[in-house]
């Protein structure tokens, strides 16, 4: 790219007006989304899964994952009946275009386990960032600004559930936004959308008419790892002992 | 100073006294202008760095926490592509009416047949004007992704693809020791021989002369 001196002298004051406007970024586009009326999160019902990856095929296209990486992803596990804490666990391809078969009959318990980021009430991502690029919005969804982000994968590594990575061509750190810019315009997640089992459900834990505050009354449900106490709000119903 | 007080030194020694009394009075103030220099530059330093600030701090950051407020509405800005099949069924209304008498009646368009927008084949055009190519130049903006169009807007040249029955039911309803015991799984090669699902099954209303009868046994979701 080649600028002459006159197209320099052109551009510095139009870049030095622009530059404000680049900073202050576009206004919020769902004037009657209120952040205080929501506090979100996600139920996943494991015995509803079925492994089919439509959660991981929907969730690229909508947000133009990049191949190889994933914002949310399926494990079949498997846990053997004489191994309970150490399950084999496989994810071809984010587990995107199913799994192989497994034969009735064979030793131990197969199922499936969607994962994604817990959007944690308490995120030990956040806590590392040295840049306030990532944080907890004021409705529970934990988002990256990646104007802002330096790449520097502190968050990465911090994460416990391995749901974030450095997006390989804009080299800024990404994760599942819980579909923010559906669910602040009323649009369930597109994981949510596809799940042909409905084994994926949004959940507005301040919305009193959401069916998520009986469903945890008549069901056990657990999160992943809580004895890091990172406060995830990825509810899993029927999860067995061996998940990690 | 040390000069001065050599200087100093070697003036006579009848004014010694008023020399002690001149380094009490006035070479303690002088000690001290060093200091209130340093503090002016000091000050300077901090006006500068204040006004600096001010235009390089974004003004939303801090308005909910320690990072740019405005970040949030520039995710929530950010295209659908699945639109629902609320959208789908404003057309296809004989298809929805199938469909809600079907075990498939909470399964959504979608997650079949594919988001309804679509990215059309990236063209790699060049960023439009020198403002904008100086921003890429500098790096302050993301490439843009190639635009969106929607099969509802366009029916005629935006089409879904059409869903090969053999790898789309095959994924959900292949039979395996991993899947829900209730669901309904066979073992494609055995249960058609290379027969297309679609040939017996109304992937609509995919039981078997259900297509007009009441609601069946409806998986999926909502």
């Amino acid at each position: 790219m080649k600028i002459s001196r006159r197209q320099l002298l052109i551009l510095l004051p139009a870049a030095a007006v622009a530059w404000k406007h680049v900073l202050a970024g576009t206004p919020e586009d769902s004037p009657n989304y209120k952040m205080s009326d929501h506090w979100w999160g996600m139920l996943i019902d494991i015995p509803k899964c079925i492994g089919c990856g439509n959660c991981v095929r929907a969730c690229q296209t909508e947000n133009d994952v990049p191949d190889g990486f994933f914002r949310t992803w399926v494990e079949r596990y498997h846990r053997s009946d004489y191994h309970l804490e150490t399950p084999e666990v496989i994810s071809p391809d984010g587990g995107k275009e199913g799994f192989p078969s497994v034969k009735e009959g064979e030793e131990g318990k197969f199922f499936f386990v969607p994962k994604m980021c817990n959007h944690c009430t308490d995120s030990p991502c956040t806590q590392v960032c040295p840049v306030g690029a990532t944080f907890v919005t004021p409705d529970g969804v934990v988002l990256i600004d990646p104007k802002y982000c330096l790449g520097c994968a502190y968050c990465v590594q911090a994460c416990p559930y391995g749901c974030r990575y450095i997006h390989p061509t804009k080299k800024v750190a990404d994760k599942c936004t819980l579909c923010y810019h559906r669910i602040t315009k009323g649009l369930t997640t597109a994981c949510c959308e596809a799940c042909p089992t409905g084994a994926r459900q949004l959940v507005d834990l301040k919305n009193p008419n959401d069916p998520i505050h009986e469903f945890l009354k008549t069901h056990t449900v657990q999160i992943l790892k809580p004895q890091m106490a990172t406060g995830a709000k990825a509810f899993y119903n029927g999860l067995d002992g061996s998940v990690r | 100073m040390n000069q001065k007080c050599l200087r100093s030194q070697h003036r006579s020694q009848d004014n010694f006294g008023r020399r002690v009394k001149g380094r009490l009075l006035m070479g303690g103030l002088k000690d001290a202008g060093h200091l209130f220099r340093f503090l002016g530059l000091f000050v300077i330093a901090f006006l500068v760095f204040w006004v600096i600030r001010g235009y390089v701090v974004p003004k939303s950051f801090g308005e909910y926490g320690h990072y740019r407020g405005a970040a949030i509405g520039e995710i929530a800005a950010h295209p659908v592509k699945f639109a629902g099949h609320q959208a789908c069924e404003q057309c296809h209304t004989d298809i929805a009416d199938t469909k809600t008498k079907g075990a498939h009646a909470h399964v959504n368009c979608e997650a079949c047949h594919g988001a309804i927008f679509q990215r059309l084949p990236a063209a790699a055009a060049p960023p439009a004007n020198l403002y904008q190519r100086l921003l890429a130049f500098a790096g302050l903006q993301m490439p843009a992704d190639p635009p969106l169009v929607s099969h509802a807007d366009d029916p005629m040249s935006v089409k879904p693809v059409k869903p090969d029955s053999a790898v789309l039911c095959a994924r959900c309803h292949t039979a395996s020791a991993a899947k829900p015991k209730g669901f309904p799984q066979v073992d494609p090669a055995e249960h058609s021989s290379g027969v297309p699902c679609a040939t017996c099954h109304n992937p609509h209303s995919p039981v078997i002369g259900s297509d007009s009868g009441t609601t069946t046994k409806a998986g999926g979701a909502k």
